[in-house]
């Protein structure tokens, strides 16, 4: 709590005392009061309901190691449904334990307090709001129609919501100093559905018991409970896939030694301009995959082509150049991939119709190709290479600029440009250590790789002249 | 999840389970059709209403089917709707039965099955006999335990309502009980299709059924509670959650289907590098899978045996230049490590396949180090791969049955060092089948 502004501090501090009195006051209340007897066996059944369904997930939550927050709550059917079975009196108790229990998340200690303290009165004020809205209590064996209350339970979970909302936001606020509204919006505008859909399960819970006692609450959050535990095996599985495709690609790196870390950058630069062009966030990610993938072809390419610090011969650059197609052959059975095969398929030709494997034009060009042929080049200038030191990035944005239009899309490399002044770029050379520098930079300019436009002119022009062989100049 | 390798289904376990259901369908049919029931119970808007309400929602639970992860088929919604009407405790039938016939249950049961299957068989899709038999038989046990709880818990003396709490419990424990009986026919019939060893089918089933069960079973007792209460509401209402966990179970199987296609096809650098043949990955992992699962080894075993026999080779690509064939198990002992090494170096750095990277490791070692001597720290799966990738790299996609014969006697007569018997026993075993079935 130390690391807390001092108004967060007494923020905090407020808020956990206004809950325990609110709990206190609660228990006391049940304890002595002659009309809430058996209410203890409500509370505590909720409880342990809380508790059995954190302790079941909780290896489960382990497993997930960098997944997206997976969340398909619990607490809340359950504060609903603690609301309509015992009001004031009793919801606040179990919604404050439910915040104790040992949870997934380990959090400090003056976190799970202000987290019960907001849930106790978050409850408190819905089952008044829920009360002086004329809804009525259930009571286990009494008969209940939950149509004539479904308004009130409604605008019960609103209050529940928004007054979490509200304690949560002013203490983030409060700690961040950023303005409530813009948090706010940020985490609460989502949760609108979900809320609802929450609601209906804890009124579910309310009715069942009305008639069947506290085994409805175990047969409704059952299936609630698989697809959470099925959500983060997902997660998991996503993580482990995207850990995997990593993995192998840095397989494919290790052929050419001098290329470690190229895939991964050139991915990072590919989104980045993909970003900065306004592209749809679900085509960015596939993106992403494509700049990771786009070399995987050259696992086709002989090592010893590849690592060869001379000269090549032209049947070497042809073998290099199948690397494109080579790469597509690869990905072709990945539905998932869809544009970003034709990304790596074609990420080697120029807007001026010079480039290989078809010699595609401008705007023939797909975007993914144009986007990643930007992003290649940019890293092959900045990073070390056999036949060359790495340059700046003042350099390399000179020697993009200087080859747009010709091969270069010029949007993509003004996108990349005004990204990496907005973002900056992390030039993570990861030379391994077994590997000499370069020794001197009169080597000749042909390197094993073609991704660097300024080792590449001649390459281009041998291209070029391949394929118009028998062609009269003037058909270019 | 794994490639099942097309084979007939064994009618050993599949036909009498069959035959029992059919028996026991055609005996309901004509019970509910006889006079007698017929004219106490069932004759009547509202019982008949109700029937028709459940076998629609069965109907449409068999359309909505769903893929489970790793390729089982499950139609929650109609499972659930046959276990919430064999557990239906109030019946407003004319006589005052508690809890409905158990043959009008088995009746509406296979009505709407049958009906919801009709638009699969018109789209010619496989429609599945064996379990429609199952969901017969386990509604059979649900309801005729069901009866035995409302006779035992709700005596002429009270009623449903007194003892509502009580049939709650009773109610759900029938409903566990029925999905268990449901996982050991579904293990039955798995072993004797593809020749899965009892126990390990046994796991494998409550594994893979444990998630998807529960939320039939929880589902089907809501639906039978609060149907004195709600009505025929109940079964939209409580369909809901289902549909969620149904959701979930689909996205999941759909990123475990993306993972193996990823890998199959990651694992075809070698190939397209020139280090392997065409489909030799792919080649040595269908035999892998083949031999593990008859070897008995359990669902979550084979996966990662598929993955690692679909990435053996991957530490090739170290090597500068390609073996010539990509055949392995020509080149030198100290060769062969280095690959396996390299190769589970790199599956390692995924930090989430440790125990295929092991199984790759190990895959070159030899099955005796010494003279007599066992390791017993050598994987099965290691082993699996190791006589798979020597058998392809002898046979090759050949279907003439004398290169086959050779390359298993090669592999025989390696067993007194290199290779392990059973392994080599059981590929040869399935080898002949095969080409018997050719």
């Amino acid at each position: 709590m130390r690391e807390l502004p001092f108004g967060a501090r007494l923020y905090v501090a407020a808020v956990v005392l206004a809950g325990a009195v609110l709990v206190a006051g609660d228990a006391y209340y049940l304890t002595t009061d002659p009309e809430h007897q058996g209410d203890w066996l409500t509370v505590l059944g909720l409880s342990f309901l809380v508790l059995v369904a954190n302790l079941l997930l909780t290896p489960l939550r382990r497993a997930v190691v960098d997944a997206p927050v997976v969340s398909i709550s619990i607490d809340v059917p359950v504060g609903i449904a603690s609301v309509l079975l015992l009001g004031p009196v009793g919801a606040p108790l179990v919604m404050g334990a439910s915040a104790l229990m040992p949870s997934t998340t380990k959090l400090p200690l003056f976190k799970k307090l202000f987290n019960a303290a907001m849930l106790a009165l978050a409850a408190w004020v819905a089952a008044w709001a829920y009360t002086w809205l004329g809804g009525e209590t259930i009571v286990y064996g009494e008969p209940f129609d939950a149509s004539k209350v479904i308004w009130q339970i409604l605008v019960a979970a609103l209050v529940m919501e928004a007054v979490n909302a509200v304690l949560m936001v002013t203490v983030i606020a409060l700690t961040e100093h950023v303005s409530p509204l813009r948090v706010w919006f940020g985490t609460m505008a989502e949760s609108a559905l979900p809320l609802f859909i929450y609601s209906i399960f804890g009124l579910l819970i309310a009715v069942v018991w009305s008639f069947a006692g506290p085994i409805s609450a175990v047969l409704v959050l059952a299936p609630l409970m698989v697809a959470r535990w099925v959500f983060a095996q997902f997660a998991a599985r996503q993580a482990a896939y995207e850990a995997t495709m990593r993995s192998l690609i840095k397989a494919v790196e290790t052929k050419d030694l001098y290329t470690r870390g190229h895939s991964e950058r050139v991915s990072r630069a590919s989104v980045l301009i993909g970003r900065a062009s306004g592209m749809r966030e679900d085509r960015v990610t596939t993106l992403r995959y494509a700049g990771t993938l786009h070399d995987v072809g050259k696992l086709g390419v002989p090592t010893r082509v590849l690592q060869k610090a001379g000269k090549l011969t032209d049947e070497e650059y042809q073998a290099i150049q199948q690397h494109p197609t080579r790469g597509r052959e690869i990905t072709r059975e990945l539905e998932f991939l869809g544009e970003a095969i034709e990304g790596i398929h074609y990420h080697h030709e120029r807007i001026d119709g010079r480039g290989y494997p078809m010699g595609l034009k401008g705007e023939e060009i797909p975007e993914f190709a144009r986007i990643i042929a930007v992003a290649d080049a940019f890293d092959s200038m900045t990073t070390t290479r056999s036949y060359r030191g790495a340059r700046s990035i003042e350099d390399a944005v000179l020697e993009l600029r200087r080859c747009k239009g010709s091969q270069f899309d010029p949007v993509m490399v003004e996108a990349l440009i005004e990204a990496i002044e907005q973002h900056g770029w992390d030039v993570t050379d990861t030379l391994p250590e077994i590997i000499p520098a370069p020794v001197s930079e009169s080597l000749p300019t042909f390197g094993s790789d073609d991704d660097d436009p300024t080792a590449r002119d001649s390459l281009a022009e041998l291209v070029a002249k391949s394929r118009d062989d028998g062609k009269p100049w003037a058909g270019e | 999840m794994t490639v099942q390798r097309q084979q007939k289904p064994d009618m050993r376990v599949v036909g009498p389970l069959i035959f029992l259901a059919g028996l026991v369908v055609i005996a309901s049919v004509t019970i509910v059709y006889s006079r007698e029931l017929w004219q106490n119970t069932i004759a009547d808007d509202a019982v008949l209403k109700t029937c028709g309400a459940f076998a629609l929602f069965i109907a449409v639970g068999e359309i909505m089917r769903l893929t489970l992860p790793g390729g089982r088929e499950s139609a929650p919604l109609a499972s659930a709707g046959a276990l919430a009407f064999a557990l239906l405790p109030l019946w407003g039938g004319i006589d005052g039965t508690k809890g409905v016939p158990t043959p009008l249950v088995i009746t509406v049961v296979t009505i709407g099955s049958l009906v919801g299957a009709f638009p699969r068989a018109i789209a010619r899709r496989a429609i599945h006999v064996d379990e429609l038999a199952r969901r017969i038989l386990v509604t059979l046990v649900a309801s005729v335990l069901m009866h035995q709880v409302l006779i035992w818990a709700v005596p002429p003396t009270t009623t449903l309502q007194e003892q509502a709490g009580k049939v709650a419990v009773l109610a759900a424990l029938v409903a566990a009980l029925a999905s268990v009986v449901d996982a050991l026919l579904a293990a039955a019939i798995r072993s004797g299709n593809e020749r899965v060893p009892m126990r390990t089918a046994v796991v494998d089933e409550a594994r893979a059924l444990i998630g998807i069960a529960s939320a039939i079973a929880a589902t089907g007792v809501l639906i039978a509670l609060s149907y004195p209460r709600m009505h025929l509401w109940a079964l939209p209402i409580f369909a809901i959650p289902l549909l969620l966990t149904q959701f979930s179970f689909r996205r999941y199987a759909t990123i475990q289907a993306t993972y193996l296609q990823t890998i199959r096809s990651l694992s075809k650098v070698t190939e397209v590098g020139g280090y392997t043949e065409t489909g030799h990955s792919r080649r040595v992992a269908d035999l892998a899978v083949t031999v593990g699962r008859e070897l008995g080894l359990s669902q979550r075993d084979l996966d990662d045996l598929e993955y690692a026999a679909l990435m053996h080779d991957i530490g090739q690509l170290s090597l500068s230049e390609p073996i010539p064939g990509g055949a392995t198990t020509l080149v030198s002992q100290l060769d062969q490590r280095q690959i396996a090494e390299y190769g589970a170096e790199v599956i390692a750095q995924a930090g989430v396949l440790d125990k295929v990277a092991v199984i790759v490791e190990r895959q070159s070692d030899p099955y005796r180090p010494r003279r007599g001597s066992v390791d017993p720290d050598l994987p099965l799966e290691s082993r699996i791969i190791k006589v798979c990738n020597a058998y392809d790299d002898l046979a090759g996609t050949s279907l003439e049955s004398d290169r086959q014969l050779q390359a298993l006697e090669r592999l025989a007569l390696g067993t007194d060092r290199e290779y392990d018997p059973v392994v080599v026993d059981m590929l040869a075993a399935i080898v002949m089948r095969d080409a018997v079935a050719v």
